[in-house]
């Protein structure tokens, strides 16, 4: 470990820390830190200065560097290069656990909790209230509920951590950060998997926190957030730093601008308007299924189908629904007039319905393998004859299918771990493609998706829809929905509570329809 | 952690000269884990030939062949199971059943009924594993434990627990000692179902699936991947192995016995198919690479007989070895993310 080069710790004196260095406080000093992984650099040279009280945001593309810096502030890599200090005081770290006890404590974009242990064992985890090796159960949970009422948390402690949802188990790691007396707290996009009002609330904890002095490092893809949240913003591209300004002189064209090296000038293709009687290609009525209450719509060809509400509203569940990928109770679904029975996706896939699911690495790829064998999984009787794969007709077929949806890697021998997201989202579109669908349905499509990927693959759904392709596209990302979709069905509790069209979308009524009366809510339970 | 980081953060990778030449690196890991057996088996393989004088005998090398005939192709198909992300603890019992009730066949009809009945006996015996593990949804690990012991009752019910002895005379004995260029006839057929099942993971469709069930099942499901009928055909498969070596050892042997399996094969065989550099984790896998395992701990053994190690000491340097390999993967696998 190299973190310490003392050539690069006497380069930025002028920048060293106005030392009010006490164990908790003093200015965080990152200094020419630059880190590689096989030899591609990650981050190169960046230096930046992180002071009590304030939120800091780290803003980049996907592959800017930004989750490698939080992570060497947090220990969990260390730097080839360049040094950190705290109140003055010069850190190297070996671990986590190292950083932990100098208060800087990470909430990480993959949750870590123990599922089989209750809230409060989760948040003492490694610091149990113990004596003698045995643990103070009560005096525990009195010092939890005491937090919980701290930071304004609805939780039991002894609820079991895997019945939580995403967003508690977030709140539990918050908890945790905030037992250990942390001074420091890296949150690698903490609101990524959270619903309006649990966004918001998180919020209110960041703001509290930067209130009672700590520093916040906000690492995020939603830009509005960091404006409204941050009170420094710095912006990171292809692991350089580009500048750090305050959050008040920064609007989200020039944040854009700097991490794009350019601005974007138009952020959603233009709507092809769907032409009037186009024949419906996807029928669903009065479907039911787990998380699906009577849901009816149909899809025209060359349609977009945005389909918003909250996480948990239902959405994933209907899509899965749809694709039979989970057992449907009631109801029926056609496609383009055919019953689509069965219960198997691979079967939908064979008749045209094709489903690009949320999370890509968990179900949507094969990470370990190549881009070529992740590409033509879907329909490999294309490029074989009873059973043998024709190597070089599946080579040609996936250099085809590569370059209609612009994946960009440097061989489809590659495994697709070695691809940035919006590469490996697109990769999933290439497959999508290959299976020549009438129907597509794309959960959360630009999830975790740079901002040049996500155009990409905005232009990709417009695309498809206009080649007369049927087209559902769920995502929490509002603006998503509105830039893209012609109708937009609104679903809250499993239900669809509202469909808008034309002059009526807007984010007023798609909120307004997904935090609907709580009078529905009653008919809806069941 | 890290190797995560190194996932995601990693940028586009065209421009970068260092990039490629990773690459160049991920292309070779798949030569690199066929050297990582082969150059050991070629090493040990060339020590033994100076070290000991009979090992280089054509008598002693045919030998080998012979005994491993059974485990070979068992580990061929337990390679398949494995990759598709399962697990068949139960192929020693399997090849236990198979050798009696060949055993017990060949006593009265043609050798012909005796062979074919006791391969759709195996066939059998791993559809049913392959449904268990699909259908209940019982761990691999433990629903193939379970049913080793129902097969080993099972074996020990059709033999009446008696040692069955064949005669000489019979056409079933040909089945496996026939000679072809003076190698018999069980090594001929191993070796056909060795390369058949080789082909059926690298270049098939089915390979495909297989690596894919092991790799991601879900992904696999939703990218429209049979993932149960898959790992169900692995375990047919694995059962037809187990049968083809009951088959194969009776009529070689000519002597069948209930628990002339057992654990001890079901290890050796996940030994071989391990010091082959097929992951546990499943995803991933070859068929020649189990092979060269399977040979590698028989050279180990053929040696350490030759030389006069007391035989002790084989038990103790293969789980040395098989520490080793295992290391040796999840180094590989840390290293590449």
């Amino acid at each position: 470990m190299d973190g310490l080069n003392p050539e690069m710790s006497t380069r930025n004196i002028d920048e060293a820390p106005r030392s009010t260095a006490e164990a908790s406080g003093g200015d965080l000093v990152v200094t020419g830190v630059s880190k590689r992984y096989g030899g591609v650099p990650a981050l190169t040279d960046v230096s930046l200065t992180i002071t009590p009280g304030t939120v800091h945001a780290l803003v980049g593309e996907n592959g800017a560097g930004k989750s490698t810096l939080g992570k060497i502030i947090s220990g969990v890599i260390s730097p080839d290069e360049g040094s950190l200090s705290l109140g003055g005081v010069s850190l190297s770290f070996r671990s986590p656990r190292e950083a932990m006890a100098h208060g800087i404590v990470t909430i990480a974009q993959e949750l870590a909790i123990v599922p089989g242990l209750t809230v409060a064992e989760n948040v003492y985890l490694g610091v149990e209230v113990s004596t003698a090796g045995f643990v103070r159960r009560r005096e525990s949970r009195r010092r939890f509920r005491e937090l919980a009422k701290k930071v304004g948390f609805d939780l039991s402690p002894d609820w079991r951590a895997s019945t939580l949802s995403i967003a508690d188990q977030q709140k539990v790691e918050i908890m945790r950060a905030l037992s250990r007396n942390a001074s420091i707290v890296v949150m690698d996009e903490p609101t990524a998997a959270l619903s309006g009002n649990e966004t918001k609330a998180l919020h209110e904890i960041i703001r509290s926190l930067a209130r009672e002095g700590k520093s916040v490092i906000l690492i995020s893809h939603f830009l509005s957030e960091v404006l409204a949240l941050a009170d420094v913003i710095t912006t990171l591209r292809d692991g350089h730093l580009i500048r750090t300004v305050d959050a008040k002189d920064a609007t989200e064209d020039s944040l854009i601008e700097g991490m794009l090296g350019h601005s974007l000038t138009t952020a959603f293709p233009e709507k092809v308007v769907a032409e009037e009687e186009k024949h419906v290609v996807l029928e669903v009525e009065h479907l039911e299924a787990p998380g699906v209450n009577d849901c009816s719509f149909v899809l025209h060809e060359g349609e977009i189908l945005g389909i918003a509400g909250l996480v948990g509203a239902g959405r994933s569940e209907l899509a899965r629904a749809i694709f039979r990928d989970s057992k449907v109770t009631g109801g029926a679904v056609r496609l383009k007039g055919e019953d689509l029975g069965g219960h198997s996706p691979s079967r939908s896939i064979r008749r045209g319905l094709v489903f690009i699911p949320e999370s890509r690495k968990e179900m949507g790829l094969l990470i370990g393998r190549s881009v070529k064998e992740n590409i033509s999984l879907s329909r490999l009787d294309l490029v074989s004859r009873m059973g043998w794969i024709a190597g070089i007709r599946e080579r040609r077929k996936v250099a085809e299918l590569m370059k209609t949806v612009n994946v960009r890697a440097a061989s489809m021998r590659m495994p697709v771990s070695m691809l940035s997201g919006g590469n490996q989202q697109k990769l999933l579109f290439a497959r999508s493609v290959m299976c020549s669908p009438s129907v597509l349905i794309a959960d959360e499509p630009t999830r975790g998706v740079d901002v040049g990927s996500k155009r990409a693959i905005y232009d990709l759904l417009t695309e498809m829809a206009a080649s007369g392709m049927g087209v559902v596209v769920i995502s929490s990302d509002l603006e998503e929905v509105l830039g893209l979709a012609h109708r937009v069905l609104v679903m809250r509790h499993g239900r669809i509570i509202t469909e808008l069209s034309g002059e009526r979308i807007n984010e007023q009524a798609v909120l307004a329809a997904a935090f609907a009366e709580p009078t529905i809510e009653g008919t809806v339970s069941s | 952690m890290n190797v995560r980081v190194e996932t995601e953060e990693t940028l586009d990778v065209e421009s970068s000269n260092a990039a490629r030449f990773r690459l160049g690196a991920f292309r070779l890991l798949g030569s690199w884990r066929l050297a990582g057996i082969g150059i050991p088996f070629i090493i040990l393989f060339i020590v033994l030939s100076v070290w000991s004088g009979p090992f280089l005998s054509t008598t002693n090398l045919i030998n080998i062949l012979d005994q491993q005939a059974a485990t070979l192709a068992i580990a061929a198909a337990g390679t398949l199971v494995l990759v598709a992300g399962g697990l068949d603890l139960s192929v020693g019992a399997i090849y236990g059943l198979t050798t009696v009730v060949s055993g017990n066949l060949a006593e009265h009809h043609s050798p012909w009924i005796a062979i074919g009945v006791t391969l759709l006996v195996g066939l059998g015996v791993g559809l049913v594993n392959g449904a268990i593990v699909a259908f209940l949804k019982i761990n691999p690990l433990i629903a193939t434990l379970a049913m080793s012991f129902v097969i080993g009752g099972v074996a020990l019910k059709v033999s009446g627990g008696n040692l069955i002895v064949l005669s000489q005379n019979s056409g079933f004995y040909k089945f496996a000692n026939a000679e072809f260029w003076s190698i018999p006839s069980a090594v001929w057929i191993v070796f056909v179902f060795v390369v058949i099942l080789a082909l059926l993971l690298s270049r098939t469709t089915f390979g495909r699936y297989v690596v894919a069930s092991g790799g991601n099942a879900e992904a696999a499901r939703l990218a429209g991947v049979r993932v149960n009928q898959i790992r169900i055909i692995t375990y047919a498969l694995s059962g037809l192995a187990a049968g083809l070596g009951g088959v194969i050892d009776t009529s070689r042997l000519l002597s069948a016995q209930a628990n002339s399996g057992g654990s001890g094969l079901t290890f050796l065989v996940l030994a071989g198919i391990v010091v082959g550099g097929t992951s546990i984790a499943g995803g991933e896998g070859s068929v020649p690479r189990t092979a060269i395992g399977v040979l590698f701990i028989a050279l180990i053994y053929n040696g350490m007989y030759l030389l006069n190690f007391n035989v002790l000491y084989q038990q103790i340097v293969l789980g040395v070895i098989l520490l080793a390999a295992v290391g040796l993967d999840v180094w590989a696998r840390k290293r590449r993310g």
